[in-house]
């Protein structure tokens, strides 16, 4: 009996290191453990056996048993792993080819400035204010220091609905608006579309945006206005960006300055960009008239504060290296989805 | 403003190099827009003496001269000049040299004789006959006298110069003169200011008074007129320094008259005009508006009308000159001209700028008048230039000024408080500093009560802060020490109508859709274009009374013009699909005409071509009412109203019944207007609806804890019914435990009678406190049953 042990062991052994796929392995083991296999026929057998070898070969069978089911599972495991392998090779697809194409959506760049800055300012405690666009005389010239015939009102080229009516030349009027609610102190700044007649170019457009902004509150210094806006120029072209303040003229800020950042491009080594000048001219500001405060029922002896605004056209064009402004008013989605 | 060096240093001291120059003007105040170094490419062109002059023996144009130009060996040129002698002096560019234009010359064959370098005319040395009068109409420039040979003729002929072109700002009309130029750089550099010595000899005959008579009639146009005569004229040439001088500030030097009052007029800041006394009639001149219908013809030819508003200077019978732009024909200095006046008047700018802009003649007369000039300078210019006459021998001043002058303008005083001006610009500028300031610029200082008096010519400074700025230049801006506000703090955010649209952009990139950025401002043609009918309110417009053109002329009423020009663009280059959005705005005028300021509507636009259809607009659409977490209060209803849209495939867009904005597809019509060749989609959503109807305060609602149950179900209705109708019966009908009815198909076709369709919907029903039970939902579901079947007349199949 322990020698058909032993045949029906290493038969089936040998067996399932032949064995091709699942299907053989579940056969043998029909065949081997199951209820008419050959291993159950031995067992059936034990009862001739004496009471001596009886647990001898017990034990044996057992063992045999044991060893044949490792076995299976064994070649079982090794099968299965052959199939999937099988199946993953045959599945294999060409990961070079492209993706499915998914609509992409994208902000245009003006509005990447915009919001950029936006944050900027936002961080620093500035709200974000809006006007209309269409706007009073008043606002977007007298009320900022600018009378009737004074040289800069035509040389912002104004287009006129009527002669109290127009479309805003600049941003400026929002501080007014702001300043004209008298809640203060005021950190804002307004970004938005301004008009002037210029004919459309490259560098023209008669539509364009500007944001300003403006601080107003007990004992602001031209030192706090350069502080702010050193700090914004450094977030808006990195840490190593520095400024120059240069003496201008706005006939609502006095003090009055021209910024200057240095060249992003050279980084103030003087390049084309910046012309070899190294700076490049980034904003006008200055201390907020103490008639423009007076005009807006703010007292200038109790409250000062500072203006500041930037064409953005500039901003971006500079950025994204873009040399022609009418590309950002064509909307070719092949133009939009570079940003 | 062009400003020669060599004129500036005349009046103030410059000690750096230009680079430094240009940068410390510019930072005190005086922006350089750039410099030019005249005659700066001339390289290696020297004085030479020709020796000697043989005929070419193959070119009969040509001559082969020997030169002495101070090189050692004589040189041999050949040059094709007809007025070049033995013994001349003349400019040799030699072998290697650049004359003007950067044009190398190099020795060379000419005809077969080398050629070691060129003779120059003055044009080849970048100068012409108004510059060196005596060189030759065509020809070799010949020295007028003796010069040392082989010397740089850029020295000799005194050619270089630096000219430096500044930016002028409209407050400060004094720096529109190189005197004011140089009253800014000796502030900058806390040097002197010299103002030119003016004393005029006037060894004439008579009295001007005695020769005419001045009549201001209106002297709030002209608050001065100050006038002086020369007698026995000589019109000639100016002399070199002066046409030099003008040339580099770009003034064409003409002849000593018309030089000198350039002359004044560019380092006084006053023009002048020269009249020739004997074409004003009864000698009277009277400053007077013109008439309505007048005309006057122009030194330049021109004819021009004039009209009330404009000033004229004029004699009892005629307009001689349009104050402060040009003068006349009719008084012009003719060659033989016996005596002539010299105006040197004041005008009033802003009236010098409109009569400019409106005979359309903007001359630099009138750019100086229109920024306002001193009029206490009127006086010291007509002096100057009455001065500059002596020094020409131009002719012989007359005794005696005529100068009417009604209303002296009057020097202010300002008083200034130092702690206020170091408190107001974060400095601790001591008090002499900034007294220093004050007095370099011509201020008279009282250190004491700590007051200024401000000179007429400084109109800008009106009050401490301006002050303030003068301090703060010649402090330096740079030195401010950048601090950071404390103040009162704020915080930085945006308003809740803001975030919401910055949502609502989210949403429109999230589903694929570029921003685009379009004129407000279009063409009336448009609402043709969109098939508006004639009486529609949206054709009324807020006008823009001077448009770039008709194209640019009105504020849009619609917002979408600008996406559809933009598809257009994309379609015509071939982009197989775009989508676009903006968020803009629409301007309804309040009322007609426009008086009051136009209703500013923020507009969200969709516009798309390509592979898509209506259903893929409005799954954009429920996107967004869903991200706003609106989409509860939104009903979609067809559309058949919108001239410019599909009237079978456009749905309104309503909350509370209310429309707020529109999906469709463009009507084919108005696409081809357009030139879109595709299908065209477009929405339109009133932003300001979406700010009022979303809902940012979401509350959690617990996850279903038991299964839901879902039954089908499947019914034939007529073709136009709705499944809108549909789902607000099963809505209506489904019983506490509904949950949801999806639509899952939608058929037409061989299976289904002609006119008909079948429609199917999923329906869930699910319990907050237990596992419905068929029970539970038999009443929801007959009744939805019944009631598509009374309502509907559907046919609902058995599932």
């Amino acid at each position: 009996m322990k020698d058909q042990l032993k045949v029906i062991h290493d038969k089936a052994i040998a067996a399932f290191n032949e064995a091709k796929d699942i299907k053989d392995i579940e056969d043998l083991k029909v065949s081997v453990l199951g209820k008419k296999g050959e291993l159950t026929a031995i067992l059936k057998g034990m009862g001739k056996l004496t009471a001596e070898e009886r647990p001898i070969i017990g034990q044996l069978a057992n063992e045999v048993r044991q060893d044949i089911e490792a076995k299976l599972e064994e070649a079982k495991a090794r099968l299965q792993a052959a199939e999937i392998a099988i199946r993953l090779e045959a599945e294999k697809i060409d990961v070079t080819m492209p993706g499915k194409a998914r609509p992409e959506g994208h902000k245009h760049p003006m509005s990447i400035v915009i919001d950029e800055i936006s944050d900027i300012f936002m961080g620093m405690g500035y709200e974000i204010a809006e006007g209309p666009e269409v706007e009073k005389d008043y606002y977007n010239f007298e009320a900022l220091n600018i009378p009737a015939n004074h040289p800069a009102k035509d040389e912002q080229d104004t287009f006129y609905i009527n002669a109290d009516i127009l479309l805003r030349t600049q941003t400026s009027p929002v501080q007014v608006r702001v300043m004209e609610k008298g809640e203060l102190p005021i950190r804002i700044i307004a970004p938005g579309a301004v008009y002037r007649a210029d004919e459309v170019d490259a560098t023209h457009s008669p539509v364009f945006h500007q944001l300003e902004g403006l601080v107003i509150d007990k004992n602001v210094t031209m030192g706090d206005l350069k502080g702010a806006l050193a700090v914004f120029a450094k977030e808006l072209f990195g840490e190593n960006t520095k400024v120059r303040f240069r003496p201008h003229h706005f006939p609502f800020t006095e003090p009055s300055a021209e910024m200057d950042v240095t060249c992003f491009a050279c980084g103030g080594e003087g390049c084309r960009v910046c012309k070899g000048e190294g700076y490049i001219e980034l904003l006008g500001c200055g201390m907020v008239h103490p008639k423009v405060l007076k005009m807006s029922g703010i007292d200038p002896e109790e409250y000062s504060g500072f203006a500041f605004g930037m064409g953005l056209e500039r901003v971006a064009m500079q950025r994204y290296g873009i040399t022609d402004l009418r590309l950002l008013f064509e909307n070719d989605v092949k133009f939009l989805k570079q940003f | 403003m062009d400003v020669p060096m060599s004129w500036l240093k005349e009046y103030a001291d410059v000690n750096v190099g230009i680079k430094d120059f240009v940068e410390d003007i510019t930072l005190s105040g005086s922006k350089v827009e750039g410099y030019t170094v005249m005659a700066g490419e001339i390289k290696n062109v020297v004085t030479g003496y020709i020796k000697e002059i043989v005929k070419h023996p193959d070119a009969e144009k040509l001559v082969i001269c020997t030169i002495d130009a101070g090189q050692g060996a004589d040189l041999t040129i050949v040059t094709g000049a007809p007025n070049v002698n033995v013994g001349d002096y003349v400019p040799v560019a030699l072998d290697g040299s650049v004359i003007a234009g950067g044009k190398e010359i190099h020795t060379g064959p000419l005809r077969g004789v080398e050629s070691q370098g060129m003779l120059c005319s003055v044009e080849e040395l970048g100068f012409d006959l108004h510059d060196f009068p005596e060189a030759p109409e065509y020809g070799i420039y010949i020295f007028p006298e003796t010069v040392e040979l082989g010397k740089d003729v850029v020295e000799v002929m005194d050619l270089m110069d630096t000219v430096v072109e500044y930016e002028i700002t409209s407050n400060r009309p004094d720096c529109f003169s190189i005197l004011g130029i140089a009253r800014e750089t000796a502030a900058t550099y806390k040097g002197e200011f010299r103002f030119p010595e003016i004393s005029v000899k006037a060894e004439g005959t008579g009295d001007v008074n005695d020769m005419i008579s001045v009549d201001i009639q209106n002297a709030e146009l002209c608050p001065r007129y100050v006038a002086r005569a020369v007698q026995n004229v000589k019109i000639e040439p100016s002399p070199r320094w002066m046409r030099k001088r003008l040339r580099a500030a770009g003034v064409r030097p003409i002849n000593n008259i018309v030089d000198i009052t350039n002359y004044v007029m560019l380092e006084m800041g006053q023009p002048m005009h020269a009249f020739d006394i004997n074409t004003i009639a009864e000698r009277k001149i009277i400053v007077r508006n013109a008439t309505a219908g007048e005309q006057i013809t122009t030194l330049d030819g021109v004819v021009r009308d004039l009209n009330e508003s404009m000033l004229v200077i004029a004699d009892p019978e005629k307009a001689v000159a349009i104050a402060g732009v040009m003068g006349g024909e009719n008084s012009m200095i003719s060659e033989d001209a016996e005596a002539i006046l010299f105006e040197s008047a004041n005008f009033d700018g802003p009236n010098v700028r409109i009569t400019a802009k409106n005979v359309g003649l903007r001359t630099d007369a009138s750019a100086k008048f229109e920024k306002g000039i001193d009029p206490n300078m009127a006086l010291d210019a007509v002096n100057r230039a009455v001065q500059l006459v002596e020094m020409l021998g131009a002719g012989d001043v007359v005794p005696g000024v005529v100068d009417a002058y009604p209303n002296k303008k009057e020097t202010w005083e300002l008083s200034y408080s130092p702690e206020w001006i170091n408190k107001f610009l974060g400095t601790e500028i001591p008090e002499e500093d900034m007294q220093a300031s004050f007095e370099r610029l011509g201020l008279i200082v009282d250190p004491v009560n700590h007051t200024v008096v401000v000179p007429t010519y400084r109109p800008d400074l009106e009050a401490q802060a301006d002050l303030a700025e003068e301090v703060a230049r010649f402090y330096g801006y740079d030195k401010i020490v950048p601090t950071l506000a404390a103040g009162t703090p704020t915080v930085g955010k945006k308003t809740y109508a803001q975030t919401i649209t910055g949502m609502v952009k989210d949403v429109m990139i999230a589903e694929g859709l570029c921003e685009a950025m379009t004129y407000s401002f279009e063409s009336p043609k448009v609402f043709d274009k969109i098939l508006l009918p004639a009486d529609s309110k949206l054709r009324e417009t807020v006008t823009i009374h001077n448009p770039l053109g008709e194209d640019f002329s009105v504020m849009r009423t619609v917002s979408f013009n600008g996406i559809l020009n933009s598809l257009s663009t994309n379609y015509n280059r071939r982009n197989e699909q775009a989508g676009l959005y903006e968020v803009a705005k629409v301007y309804l005028p309040k009322a007609l005409p426009v008086t009051e300021l136009p209703e500013e509507v923020s507009t969200l636009t969709m516009g798309m071509y390509g592979k898509m259809d209506f259903y893929d607009l409005k799954g954009i659409v429920e996107h967004l009412m869903t991200s706003l977490s609106m989409s509860d209060k939104v009903e979609y209803l067809p559309e058949k109203s919108l001239t410019w849209m599909h009237p079978g495939r456009t749905a309104s867009i309503l909350v509370d019944g209310k429309s707020i904005g529109y999906l469709g597809e463009v009507h084919p019509i108005v696409a081809k207007n357009y030139e879109i060749g595709a299908k065209t989609y477009l929405a339109v959503i009133n932003v300001e609806a979406l700010v009022a109807n979303a809902n940012r305060d979401v509350i959690y609602k617990p996850l279903p804890k038991f299964p839901a149950m879902t039954r089908d179900i499947a019914m034939l209705v007529k073709e136009d019914v709705t499944v809108k109708e549909i789902a607000d019966i099963i809505k209506a009908n489904g019983g506490e435990h509904m949950e949801a009815a999806t639509l899952f198909d939608v058929y037409q076709g061989s299976q289904i009678e002609v006119g008909y369709k079948s429609v199917a919907y999923s329906i869930s029903f699910r319990g907050t406190d237990r596992t419905l039970s068929d029970a539970d939902i038999a009443d929801g579901m007959s009744a939805i049953v019944s009631e598509l079947a009374s309502k509907l007349n559907a046919q609902v199949r058995d599932k």
